[in-house]
């Protein structure tokens, strides 16, 4: 079926199948950030923000969000021009294989929209849907908090 | 080395020992890095499995007429239409020591997720539904699932064909289930252990567990303009898979080219090679790329594990505090296929033993056997962490019978800097070890600040009560080694440009580990120039030289001397070249900041490098170098942990995690660090909340990250990480490993804590509240 889509504040027109999910149309855009870890909702390695929320996009039909705002990684960043989230994680040594980086770093992101000076156990809550094996969480959470310092004076830029 | 540089002391470095940014970083952040996932190649077909249902079963017929039949499905692989070529999936070096019990596709399902068939269709969907609708009559043979009586008389018997061997002189005897045995003896224990004042006889247990690693399993298969095969795999071995891959399509390795891309993540669990011969051959059959992703319950249920272990401790131990004799007896369960069934088991001992090598008597004797349960495999830490759990529980069992604080008792009984142990030479892989002495060891200081970090004196054996949780520390020192001695080989290539950049090509295979980054740093230090100079390539076995993979702690220590060597013979010639140009003697040269300079001038590397390319007597300036090494120098740990135990609940709340690690110099402390949390928090959740549920049928039940916990990010508890430099004269600047040792500590540290807090000892993971409670009640019974 056909539907349009609104990916990274741009409208797009696309066919899908019958019950397909946000994460396979997604990928088949071409958005590759947005990773496959488990399917069942419980690794957030597929995470898009919907209306700036984050959400499992392996959990979501694609024709549900017709109306929504959709936004991946790519919406905010590019490899010449990375967000300063995407800095910070990197000085922090925050990103092993990077396969949870891309929703962790859009999970910041809209933390850091609704609150530039969130505590530890905010930043925690933030990403806790976000399983990451390699890092054990320590410098995900300090790229983070360095992001926040820096981040009001980027937040007024960003609008 | 020039003297200038030499004046900047020994530990002194350009690029080595600076936390750099991973290269990879921004490209993975931003989604551009290529996960295999992310090629597209046009017309790509989907594999799914149709996987046993039944722990041990005999296939009597199969038939896939209704399965063809479906619009779409494009060809379908099983046992009656593929070769029987004996193998190993363990991605080891070539003879692999693993058993070749393990065929493409088996007549005999020997557990809940062995492969059945495959199906080849245009979407997942179809290939899917297709599985479903194949047809398969079975005789369902008696199962065994409890591994500590797979020898015993009546037992099933898992392998019974002929054909199945190990592929070296090994001892193995499937008709006992027995994968792999091993006896070590040094001294005679049994005289040392009457000769001791103290006599101890433990037994403990450690479960299954998945790597979990984010990104699961899978590849990417296709022919090439020229009509070979090319493999885009998730692999941390690209030259064992187009090893393997050859040898069980029948087709020479020089028609198959691997491809590593970005890997997400792998701890051993990518060390396997089960799939990509799988994908190749529709491949070869239909003439179409095919993709095998797997699903998170596909890696739970039938791809690789960590073996579970019964470890039993003998030991005997002199009032004064000397440990006289001490064995270890391991038997290990490595599920329906013995990959890795000799190498972890012997890791057992190995990774073990010489940290207490002042004990005259030691043994060690191991077993693998084989039930009908999921597949061990390599998993980071490698036998050392299911050794450890025991063995640094019975180091705190001797401390406190003797009295004496375990912090003494270690310091007394410990390894250290110039001593040895027979065990390095006894007790190898799959073959006799390597004699060496231990030439870097910052334990004790480890031991010191660690002591200090977690404030040991002022909490141990205090009991301290607060809000109805009793606190406790306990703590643990753990040793690993740096790659595998005499077999382990790693290379590299590096070419230079005219504008002054370097090519580094590296068989080495990074997985999440940053290991491009730090071979750059190495490359960069070698050559005398900055890190961004350097651009990486690796791992592609068209392209870059070989490399043995990212296992047994190798990577840093073997390849970066690898690429340490490339880089100074790559200095050499830049020298040479200078000295052409410029008349001077090299002797008057040395290369800094990316420049050649002498006593009044210098030249930029660009300038060298266009000269030797266009001017006169051109040529490449270019190297390869490999490495392999004598020596396996061990990377030291302590681990400390706080914790309080609830005694009504029996919960437990970790206050505090102290890991101090000695592993050299840190190439970057940064990306070390984080291979040590990494490895911490990972050691944690298996000791507290992972664990492999069965049902009557041998099945796993909750094979989802729902039910099968991992940590999160809040679950973390406050960690500490202190690095502890030391310089090992026989690594790249000094470098030994890093990424596999801190795993092993947080079992034996926390269930030592527990014991110091409650006074119960822990004989089995996980360690859950209920276990806790129950044994605290029947203790105050
Ligand atoms: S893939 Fe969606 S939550 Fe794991
Ligand atoms: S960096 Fe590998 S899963 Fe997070």
């Amino acid at each position: 079926m056909k539907i349009k889509l609104y990916i990274n504040n741009q409208l797009k027109n696309i066919n899908i199948h019958e019950g397909e999910t946000l994460l396979e149309t997604l990928r088949n855009l071409g958005f590759t950030s947005v990773k496959y870890g488990c399917g069942t909702g419980d690794c957030g390695a597929c995470i898009v923000l919907k209306n700036n929320v984050p959400v499992n996009s392996c959990q979501i039909l694609t024709a549900s969000v017709s109306d929504e705002k959709i936004t991946t990684v790519e919406g905010i960043s590019t490899i010449n021009k990375p967000h300063i989230i995407q800095i910070e994680l990197t000085k922090a040594g925050a990103i092993q294989c990077g396969y949870c980086t891309p929703a962790i770093v859009l999970c910041a992101y809209a933390l850091l929209k609704e609150n530039s000076n969130p505590s530890i156990d905010e930043i925690k809550g933030a990403i806790s849907s976000n399983l990451c094996r390699c890092t054990g969480y320590i410098k995900i959470i300090e790229g983070i908090q360095n992001a926040a310092k820096l981040y009001s004076n980027l937040f007024q830029e960003d609008n | 080395m020039s003297q200038k540089i030499k004046n900047l002391g020994k530990y002194k470095y350009r690029s080595v020992g600076k936390s750099v940014e991973k290269i990879d970083s921004i490209s993975l952040s931003t989604g551009k890095a290529k996960f295999f996932a992310d090629y597209i190649i046009p017309d790509t077909a989907h594999v799914k499995f149709l996987y046993s249902k039944h722990a041990h079963a005999e296939i009597l017929s199969i038939d896939t007429t209704k399965a063809e039949k479906i619009d779409g499905v494009i060809y379908i692989l099983h046992h009656e239409n593929t070769e029987q070529i004996p193998h190993t999936t363990a991605g080891q070096g070539f003879p692999e020591p693993s058993p070749y019990d393990s065929v493409m596709f088996d007549k005999t399902m020997r557990f809940v997720g062995d492969k059945v068939a495959a199906v080849l269709a245009e979407t997942p969907e179809i290939a899917e539904e297709a599985c479903n609708k194949i047809k398969v009559k079975y005789k369902i043979l008696p199962a065994l699932f409890d591994y500590e009586i797979a020898s015993d008389k009546g037992s099933p018997i898992i392998h019974c064909e002929k054909t199945k061997k190990y592929p070296i002189p090994i001892p193995y005897s499937p008709n006992l289930n027995i994968a792999a045995e091993v006896d070590i003896n040094i001294g005679n224990l049994e005289e040392g252990l009457s000769e001791s004042d103290y006599y101890f006889d433990e037994t403990f247990y450690t479960h299954y567990s998945s790597h979990a690693m984010l990104e699961p399993h899978g590849v990417i298969t296709y022919l090439d303009e020229t009509g070979r095969l090319v493999i885009i795999t998730a692999t941390q071995v690209p030259f064992h898979v187009r090893r393997i891959c050859a040898m069980v399509l029948n087709i020479p390795i020089k028609q198959i080219r691997v491809i590593k891309p970005r890997i997400g993540g792998g701890f051993g669990g990518k060390q396997e090679v089960f799939l990509e011969y799988i994908a190749a051959l529709f491949t070869l059959k239909t003439n179409r790329p095919a993709k095998i992703s797997l699903s998170r319950k596909d890696v739970f249920r039938s791809s690789r594990t960590r073996h579970p272990m019964r470890v039993n401790i003998r030991c005997g131990v002199k009032k004064n505090g000397h440990i006289n004799a001490f064995c270890i007896d391991a038997l290990m369960n490595t599920g329906a296929y013995g990959s890795h069934a000799l190498t972890v088991l012997s890791n057992a001992g190995s990774k073990v033993l010489p940290l207490i090598n002042k004990a005259e008597h030691q043994r060690f004797i191991g077993k693998s056997v084989y039930t009908n349960l999921p597949v061990g495999g390599a998993y980071r830490g490698y036998g050392a962490t299911q050794s450890y759990f025991a063995v640094g529980q019975v180091m705190d069992i001797m401390a406190r019978k003797l009295n004496i604080d375990l912090i003494e008792f270690y310091s007394q009984n410990n390894i250290k800097k110039g001593e040895t142990s027979p065990i390095f030479e006894k007790l190898g892989e799959g073959k006799e070890g390597v004699k060496m002495i231990v030439e870097s060891c910052g334990l004790e200081e480890c031991i010191k600040k660690g002591v200090e970090a977690i404030d040991w004196y002022a909490k141990r054996d205090k009991q301290i009560e607060k809000n109805n949780k009793v606190h406790g520390v306990g703590m643990v020192c753990l040793m690993q080694g740096s790659g595998i001695p005499r077999i382990d080989m790693g290379s590299a290539y590096i070419k230079m440009n005219e504008d002054g950049s370097f090519n580094l090509h590296i068989g080495a295979t990074d997985i999440g580990t940053g290991s491009d980054t730090i071979l750059a740093q190495i490359a960069a230090e070698a050559i005398g120039t900055d890190i961004d100079e350097i651009i990486v390539l690796s791992s592609d076995t068209d392209l870059t030289p070989f490399d043995v993979g990212a296992y047994a702690s190798s990577t840093t220590y073997i390849s970066g001397q690898a690429v340490r060597k490339c880089g100074l013979k790559i200095k050499k010639q830049i020298l040479e070249v200078a000295s052409e140009i410029t008349n001077q003697n090299i002797e008057e040269l040395e290369i800094l900041n990316k420049k050649v300079q002498w006593n009044n001038g210098s030249l930029d590397f660009s300038e060298i490098c266009s000269y030797a390319l266009y001017t006169n007597n051109q040529f490449q300036i270019q190297a390869t170098a490999s490495n392999i090494s004598n020596t396996s120098p061990p990377p030291f740990s302590a681990h400390f942990a706080e914790v309080a135990v609830d005694k009504e609940t029996g919960e437990i709340e970790i206050i505090k995690y102290v890991t101090t690690v000695d592993c050299g110099t840190a190439i970057n402390p940064k990306l070390a660090e984080g291979q040590v949390e990494g490895a911490v928090v990972n050691g944690i959740s298996w000791a507290l909340t992972e664990e492999y549920r069965f049902n009557k049928q041998g099945g796993m039940i909750n094979a989802d990250f729902g039910r099968y916990k991992i940590y999160t990010s809040i679950d973390i508890p406050n960690m500490e990480t202190i690095l502890i430099p030391t310089h090992e004269p026989t690594g790249p600047y000094g470098a030994k490993s890093v990424s596999e040792i801190a795993i092993n500590g947080p079992g034996p540290a926390i269930a030592n804590a527990i014991y110091d807090a409650i006074g119960v000892r822990i004989h089995s993971l996980p360690i859950k509240p209920e276990k806790i409670l129950e044994l605290y009640n029947k203790k105050n019974n």
